[in-house]
């Protein structure tokens, strides 16, 4: 398949998770101005820093102390993208350069958006799934900071829902073994109870630690 | 001054993150056994998103209304409904049960 299809690919399988990350983003906006960000700052953050995670830790961490720890924090909730640069490095084309420049388009929906199952992905299509997501998060920020709708409303509108309904609508499509399902089973597990003694952010990297499952010997899925 | 140099941080040690391993590893192959493990990657780190997004720190974010309307969109999608579809009707039967 040539790179404009796998493109167009991984944009329409990810207009599905681009619509909650819409709503997510919206959630930013309208948090960003709560706490008097301005204008730029909220958008400039959503445009180069496209990480909901880090933004929202951010943003509830920075006027309780010092601005450093606030950073260290958003920096290490996104820890998790130091395993997953590694594990979509075999699939990056050209020098190091070229590899670290491609793997900017990964945000967690690109990254399950591209997997083609053993270990593989494709760059097309994670560049494809990346585009309406960065586009919808940078839109969401700009919409919540104009209309800043309050959280408790959006709540009753059942749009908290959107976010992890996405994500499990993606893992029941992602899941063909039963050894994924195992680990993801162990994965959620892990971060389920380390979120009771510690932060999101270190849960969410521990999770990864169920994919050592793949060490065991019995392989139904070989990666080439 | 402090708003703006704390988000420049932030967004540059993200990018910095996910050029890691491709500025360390270039075109080397990962070996066949943490190939293996790369490839259970996406469900496991997809598990967590959802536990830590339900749940939230120390699960005081749990909330029933939201956990039935993700269950509901899971079944909507097994029950053939388009993705986005699946996840109207979990959000319109969290806003249902938030409003009785």
């Amino acid at each position: 398949m040539s790179f404009r299809a796998d493109f167009a690919h991984g944009a329409r399988d990810a207009i599905g998770p681009a619509a909650a990350t819409l709503v997510l983003g919206i959630s930013f906006g309208a948090a960003a101005a709560g706490a008097d960000w301005g204008f730029a700052a909220p958008l400039a953050f959503s445009a180069l820093g496209f990480s909901g995670s880090a933004q929202f830790t951010l943003l509830t961490t920075l006027h309780t102390g010092s601005a450093l720890a606030a950073v260290a924090s958003a920096v290490l909730i996104n820890a998790r993208y130091l395993v997953m640069g590694l594990a979509l490095n075999d699939s990056l084309q050209g020098s190091r350069g070229r590899r670290a420049l491609q793997a900017q388009a990964l945000v967690d929906a690109s990254f399950v958006v591209a997997h083609r199952g053993g270990g593989r992905f494709d760059i097309g299509r994670l560049f494809g799934a990346t585009v309406p997501q960065w586009s919808c998060w940078l839109l969401g920020t700009l919409l919540g900071l104009l209309a800043r709708p309050d959280a408790a409303l959006m709540q009753r509108l059942g749009l908290d829902v959107v976010f992890p309904a996405f994500f499990v609508l993606l893992i029941l499509e992602e899941i063909k073994s039963s050894r994924a399902a195992i680990a993801a089973l162990c994965g959620g597990c892990i971060s389920g109870a380390l979120l009771l003694v510690t932060e999101p952010g270190y849960a969410l990297l521990a999770a990864t630690a169920a994919a050592l499952l793949g060490l065991l010997s019995d392989v139904e899925e070989e990666p080439t | 001054m402090r708003l703006w140099l704390s988000i420049l941080a932030v967004s540059a040690a993200n990018a910095l993150l996910k050029a890691t391993g491709p500025l360390v590893l270039g075109d080397r192959r990962l070996p066949f056994a943490a190939r293996r493990v790369v490839a259970l990657m996406a469900p496991v780190l997809l598990a967590g998103l959802i536990v830590v997004e339900l749940a939230g720190p120390d699960w005081h974010d749990l909330d029933g209304a939201q956990v039935l309307g993700v269950g509901v969109a899971g079944l909507s999608w097994w029950a053939r409904a388009p993705m986005l579809v699946a996840v109207l009707v979990g959000a319109v039967a969290a806003a249902t049960v938030r409003a009785l």
